[in-house]
């Protein structure tokens, strides 16, 4: 499907048709209505107006100087249209994704059983929650759901833009299907979970478009920051009238707005609403799902990282790594006892076991079937696996369960396997104790395998003030060890749903932000309860509910990466603000000497650019204001670069490029403008 | 500029960042509500008894804790009541004793003016008090409100600070009891140790009547009379004020109110009368203000941020000294051929306005001080001052007057321009911006938005209006141009920013000016109260964040520099327009041969 490859596909910063939209967009955006919201490029709007009606009757009436004063309004309502064209542009590139996304929802032909049981055909839109539908391999799952009967593989490209099909099957964690979706093989039995127009789909739609964005509480505060520097601007300017007059040089109505627009935070004002949408946006192709904007700022303030240790922090399954023999056992004995208990044992680990007796000892697998054996599968009764074969009673399993079933042999443990339990189990490992015909032959060491690279990014982590908690039902001997080695901060040993939850509430009170990813029905509180909780899209509808993210990627260890994206976010604003405010030095230096140096001559004195006349200087400064809206535009939508460091380190790196940099920039920036538009005979 | 001046500079310094830690323990002790944790200071046997008897007669339960509205309810409401006392005793002067001089009672504009102006710790002094201010009204009306308004400065300063301590709290302290105990364990007893030194000087305490003296040389005076005919005057005697005057001086610098008791202020030999009072005088402007930097570090548990915060202060401290001195050493352009070089029997530089017992340094660095802090006490005239001088104590004011400040009012002030720092440099870091683990949100910015506001809105906004009028306006200024604009500029921003000090040469004891300046003094100390507290007790009831890697940082040197350059930026950004038109065009055109 088409969607896949436009949702996962990183569109080009200027791609042409977004460009073209949001050039059409920033021109409606111009409606009084919509900008009243932003209150800075509001008073930008009414600046233009105020000068747009000024400049046609000053024409009418012959005064004026119509050159500069056009120029002036010109440039005005470009500083306005740019702002619009960069929350337009920014807006565009999720419009095109819901667009895709839209193509999904298209609608279908669902097979619902009524009460009778008798399969009826209605279209989906008729469907309501608790309905129950029939979907059969090709065909569309028609809405939001959770099988209650059957197994298929499902295509979900439409929404993961994952080509490979995914298995869902009634019960467990992976019952969850979404709307949308299609059923490669076999028929399934689904329960509808959500009335058409609320389904994952539409909300996905609605989120990408950014519809229902609402600012983020970060946002409101600094919005509210910008309109009291506004005032104060406005309050700067329009008392600077009076003291002009008493000092006998009366500035007209133009240069005095252009003097206010320069000096009110119009870049970020104009990029505030652009950065927030584009923080959403680098998420969705991160394939994360943020219910809202308030969830993404969280992801930048989380303080505690709780990490699942399977699959997020380990490989998902353990692997054999050495047989530890018991006295008077050779390695080769309690290998081939070891080999046999797990041909049949089609898990993980059962396979890693053949693998290494077959590495260590050269055993070879032998056919089941010729043996005339009989395998004795785990059972949470007797925790424990074996086979029957040839008069070989062969069992493995959890220390303790071998234990009992030894002592039912009226044989004890010795105390070397016991110490090779406790010694694997110390270091980490899982160990396995192999018994054959009531005799105890040893302990496979069963290893955790640390997944690559997760020592540094928790590193990385604790560079950034993250504490890093792994979650895992092992004993906490074996929780330890792991922790060691993945470098984690601190774990959480044979957890239960109710311990996570504990924890999390415990880290709250002390004011800490926790993030959690979970997929599981028992994680839905602990989900809702986290002030960032990752759903997997492969978990049950209840964890998607729950959390305030999905992850259509399933893969735990992004929550990574949206803490990165939550900071990224934060950090362009406060980049873009102190930016901002620091232009302004320069601006006063190009204004305040060309609206008095006409009466006062030795106030060129301030003109340190040397710019070239009052009007060139007035038109650079204004120029320059408007122009640094477009060439900002990249930077907010990409977000500004960030690299996991302590918050010292980060604040003097920001300080030095944005704040120091902002109070350079414009001095060259103003000067090139008034040599460009002097050269061409503008000013 | 002189080794001599900079020793002294230096000296100063030194002794006030030397006494800054004992003065901020002993701040911590008094002002610790916790009676576990408090820890006794040697006043408590004397003082704790009057306490105790005082919060008996007043039924104040020492206990109550308050809310940041009743807290600036009961700020409030003492403050106006004290006002209105205040205002009676000048209205009634003429009926009450201790009026040797048999003054009648004060205009209701200047009494008004004089009310608020000593309520609200400005001191703006319209009149002049040996020729209008009975002894009773000097020491009932307005010696009492530089111990009050003092007072509730330091109440204020530590319900900010406990704001930012306390953990999910509703609270803030009590305001009685922290008013009493600023005023008994710090302002009283320092103030009797003061007054006591000075007198040792040559300050004179008493309530005779005033002296007269025969002048050796007979002046003749002539002036013009309302008919416009010249009247020649002859003057044989001199008369030489009296007073109480030291136990006034003490508390005028200690709590940074900046009323004179004569109308030379702190340049008369009287009150100011050798340069080892004027070195004290200067120590004890900034000798709570320093303090309270310390407290603040210790109450937040982060010792260093107070250091940080200190840091910020005498930066700014040494820039403002620095241009004063600078500019004041400078030789006058339009005076050719003459020397004006600094010698062993000369000054040098700009001595117009200064007293020759205290010199070009000593003047030029009390000017810094008394405008770094809201305290307004003068020892020379800053109104004859070089135009870049004279910038100076301007910009300390336009600037809030936080370089450490008024007593409460500069910390509290300065913790609002941190509040601003950290939320717009806190942002860069990636998180929520955070102030010592307390999260600043919405609510907090618009509080400190409305407080940084007020400021220039009463300044600016006042000074428009005054200079568009050009009777009650323009007309009384005592110079034209740029200098004029200079005079109300400055007015407004000393009324505003509650420091008291004047360009003075103007006749402000008219209605307009009064009444404007009355107003200004009023609503821009309880106008900005009201946000500082709000913003106090939002943030008490928050919860702290733990401090770690990530934690925005308070106490390196690069948030001094951060906070610095916000309060320069924020200050510049405002007032740049106008200063151009005022000191730096006076500036220019003096050095191209013009004065005004």
């Amino acid at each position: 499907m088409s969607t896949a490859s436009e949702l996962k596909g990183r569109k080009s910063l200027f791609d042409g048709a977004i460009v073209r939209r949001a050039g059409v967009d920033a021109l409606r955006k111009l409606s009084p209505q919509l900008m009243m919201k932003n209150p800075v490029m509001f008073v930008v709007e009414v600046g233009s107006v105020l000068t747009s009606v000024l400049l046609i009757a000053d024409t009418m009436r012959g005064v004026g100087h119509f050159r500069f004063d056009l120029q002036i309004t010109l440039w005005l309502w470009f500083t306005v249209l740019f702002a619009n064209f960069a929350e337009a542009m920014a807006e565009g590139r999720g419009k095109a994704q819901a667009d895709a996304l839209r193509l999904a929802k298209s609608e279908t032909t669902a097979y619902r059983l009524n009460k009778a049981g008798v399969v009826e055909e209605v279209p989906s839109s008729d469907l309501r929650v608790d309905d129950k539908v029939k979907v059969v391999a090709g065909q569309m799952i028609p809405g939001d759901g959770e099988i209650i009967d059957g197994v298929a593989s499902v295509d979900e490209s439409a929404i993961t833009g994952e080509s490979a099909p995914v298995i869902r099957e009634a019960g467990g964690d992976r019952s969850a299907v979404t709307g949308g979706t299609r059923v490669l093989s076999d028929a399934i039995t689904i329960r509808i979970t959500s009335n058409p127009g609320e389904t994952f789909l539409d909300r996905m739609i609605a989120l990408v478009e950014g519809a229902e964005r609402q600012k983020t509480p970060n946002e409101i505060a600094l919005n509210i920051l910008l309109a009291g520097l506004t005032i104060i601007f406005l309050l700067a300017v329009v008392t600077l009238q009076p003291f002009a007059m008493y000092s006998g040089a009366p500035q007209t109505i133009f240069v005095l707005i252009s003097l206010l627009v320069c000096l009110i935070p119009t870049t970020i004002g104009g990029l505030l609403s652009a950065i927030g949408i584009a923080g959403m946006d680098r998420l969705v192709q991160h394939n994360v799902l943020a219910t809202s904007g308030r969830a993404v700022e969280a992801a930048g303030d989380v303080n505690t990282l709780l990490l699942d240790k399977t699959g997020t922090i380990t490989i998902g399954n353990r692997q054999a790594a050495e047989f530890l023999a018991a006295p008077g056992v050779s390695g080769e004995q309690l290998a081939d006892a070891a080999q046999l208990s797990s041909l049949s044992d089609e898990t993980p680990e059962g396979r890693s076991i053949v693998v290494l007796a077959k590495q260590l000892y050269s055993l070879r697998g032998r056919e089941l079937a010729k043996l005339n054996a009989e395998f004795i599968p785990f059972s949470a009764q007797t925790r424990m696996s074996g086979i029957e074969v040839e008069g070989r009673s062969i069992r493995k399993g959890a220390v303790d369960a071998i234990g009992r079933y030894l002592e039912e042999h009226g044989v004890k443990m010795p105390n070397e396997v016991r110490d090779a339990v406790e010694t694997v189990a110390r270091s980490g490992g899982t160990p396995l104790v192999v018994a054959e015909n009531g005799r105890a032959l040893g302990v496979i060491h069963l290893k955790d395998v640390v997944k690559g690279g997760m020592r540094e990014r928790f590193e990385q982590l604790r560079a950034m003030g993250i504490r890093t908690v792994m979650i895992t039902g092992d004993n906490p001997l074996t929780a330890a060890a792991i922790a060691r080695e993945a470098g984690v901060d601190d774990f959480l040993a044979e957890a239960k749903p109710k311990d996570k939850m504990d924890l999390i509430k415990r880290e709250q009170a002390e004011g800490k932000l926790v993030a959690m990813t979970g997929d599981g029905t028992n994680d839905a509180p602990a989900l809702a309860q986290a002030d960032v909780g990752v759903a997997m899209n492969s978990g049950t509808q209840a964890a998607k509910e729950a959390g305030n993210m999905v992850d259509l990627d399933s893969n735990p260890t992004k929550l990574i990466e949206i803490v990165a994206i939550g900071k990224q976010l934060l950090m362009t604003r406060g980049a873009l603000t102190t930016f901002s405010i620091s232009n302004d030095i320069a601006k006063y230096f190009a204004i305040i000497p060309a609206m008095f140096a006409g009466v006062f001559p030795v106030l060129n004195a301030l003109n340190v650019m040397h710019l070239h006349n009052a009007e060139s200087a007035v038109l650079s400064a204004i120029i320059f204001n408007a122009l640094i809206i477009v060439a900002l535009i990249p930077l907010a939508l990409r977000g500004v670069k960030y690299r996991p460091m302590s918050a010292a380190a980060l604040l003097q790196r920001n300080l030095l490029v944005y704040g120091l940099g902002g109070v350079i920039v414009p001095f060259v920036g103003i000067k090139l403008i008034d040599m460009l538009i002097v050269a061409v005979g503008l000013a | 500029m002189s080794l001599n001046g900079w020793l002294q500079i230096s000296l100063f310094i030194a002794l006030i960042l030397l006494l800054a830690k004992p003065m901020g323990s002993y701040l911590t002790s008094v002002f610790d509500v916790d009676s576990k944790t408090r820890r006794r200071t040697w006043l408590d046997p004397v003082l704790g008894p009057i306490e105790r008897l005082l919060y008996r007669l007043t039924g104040v339960d020492r206990e109550h804790e308050m809310r940041w509205t009743e807290y600036a309810f009961a700020m409030f409401a003492f403050s106006a009541v004290t006002l209105v006392l205040t205002y009676g005793v000048e209205r009634l002067q003429g009926f009450l004793p201790w009026n040797t001089q048999h003054l009648p009672g004060v205009a209701s504009d200047t009494a008004l003016n004089t009310a608020i102006s000593f309520t609200t710790n400005t001191n703006w002094q319209s009149y002049v008090p040996e020729t209008t201010m009975s002894y009773l009204t000097q020491m009932l009306g307005l010696a009492t409100h530089n111990f009050w308004s003092a007072a509730v400065g330091l109440a204020l300063a530590v319900a900010f600070v406990r704001g930012i301590a306390r953990r999910e709290s509703k609270t803030l302290g009590n305001f009685w009891v922290d008013l009493t105990r600023g005023t008994l364990w710090i302002l009283v007893p320092i103030s009797v140790v003061f007054a006591l030194a000075l007198v040792s000087q040559g300050v004179v305490q008493n309530l005779r009547p005033y002296d007269h003296a025969k002048l050796v040389e007979p002046q003749t005076l002539t002036t013009t009379g309302a008919d416009g005919k010249s009247v020649s005057t002859t003057v044989t005697t001199q008369t030489i004020a009296q007073g109480p005057v030291a136990s006034q001086e003490a508390i005028k610098m200690l709590g940074t109110n900046g009323g004179g008791f004569f109308n030379a202020n702190s340049a008369h030999p009287f009150e100011n009368p050798t340069p080892l009072t004027n070195f004290l005088q200067m120590l004890s402007i900034f000798l709570i203000p320093a303090g309270l930097t310390v407290m603040l570090g210790k109450m937040v548990g982060s010792p260093k941020h107070g250091w940080a915060v200190l840091a910020a202060m005498t930066i700014l401290w040494f820039v403002a000294t620095f241009a004063c001195y600078w500019a004041e050493s400078q030789a006058n352009p339009l005076m050719h051929n003459v020397d004006q070089r600094a010698s062993l029997t000369m000054a040098g530089g700009n001595m117009e306005g200064k007293e020759v017992r205290f010199g070009i340094a000593n003047s030029a660095l009390f000017a810094a001080v008394t405008t770094d802090a809201s305290c307004g006490a003068v020892n020379s005239m800053h109104d004859s001052f070089t135009p870049l001088g004279g910038m100076v104590p301007m910009v300390n004011i336009l600037l809030g007057e936080i370089v450490f400040g008024g007593v409460g009012a500069g910390l509290y002030g300065m913790l609002v321009f941190v509040v601003v720092a950290v939320f717009i440099a806190g942002l860069m870091v990636g998180r929520t911006p955070e102030y010592l683990g307390k999260k600043i949100e919405a609510y907090d910015v618009q509080m400190a938005m409305l407080y940084l506001l007020i400021f220039p809105l009463l300044i600016l906004g006042f000074a428009a209006v005054a200079v568009m009028m050009p009777t009650n306006g323009v007309s009384v200024l005592a110079n034209k141009g740029p200098h004029g604009l200079s005079e109300v500029l400055y007015a407004y921003a000393s009324a505003t920013g509650n420091n008291g000090s004047a360009f003075a040469g103007s006749n402000w004891n008219t209605h307009w000016y009064n009444y404007s300046l009355g107003f200004a003094m009023f609503f821009g100390r309880f106008m900005m109260i009201v946000p500082m507290l709000a913003i106090a007790g939002n943030l008490a009831g928050k919860k702290i964040v733990p401090e770690s890697a990530g934690t925005f940082p308070v106490t390196t040197p690069l948030f001094t520099v951060l906070l610095v350059s916000v309060i320069v930026i924020v200050g510049a950004l405002t007032f740049f327009p106008v200063i151009s038109l005022g000191p730096i065009l006076e500036h220019l055109l003096l050095h191209a041969g013009h004065m005004f």
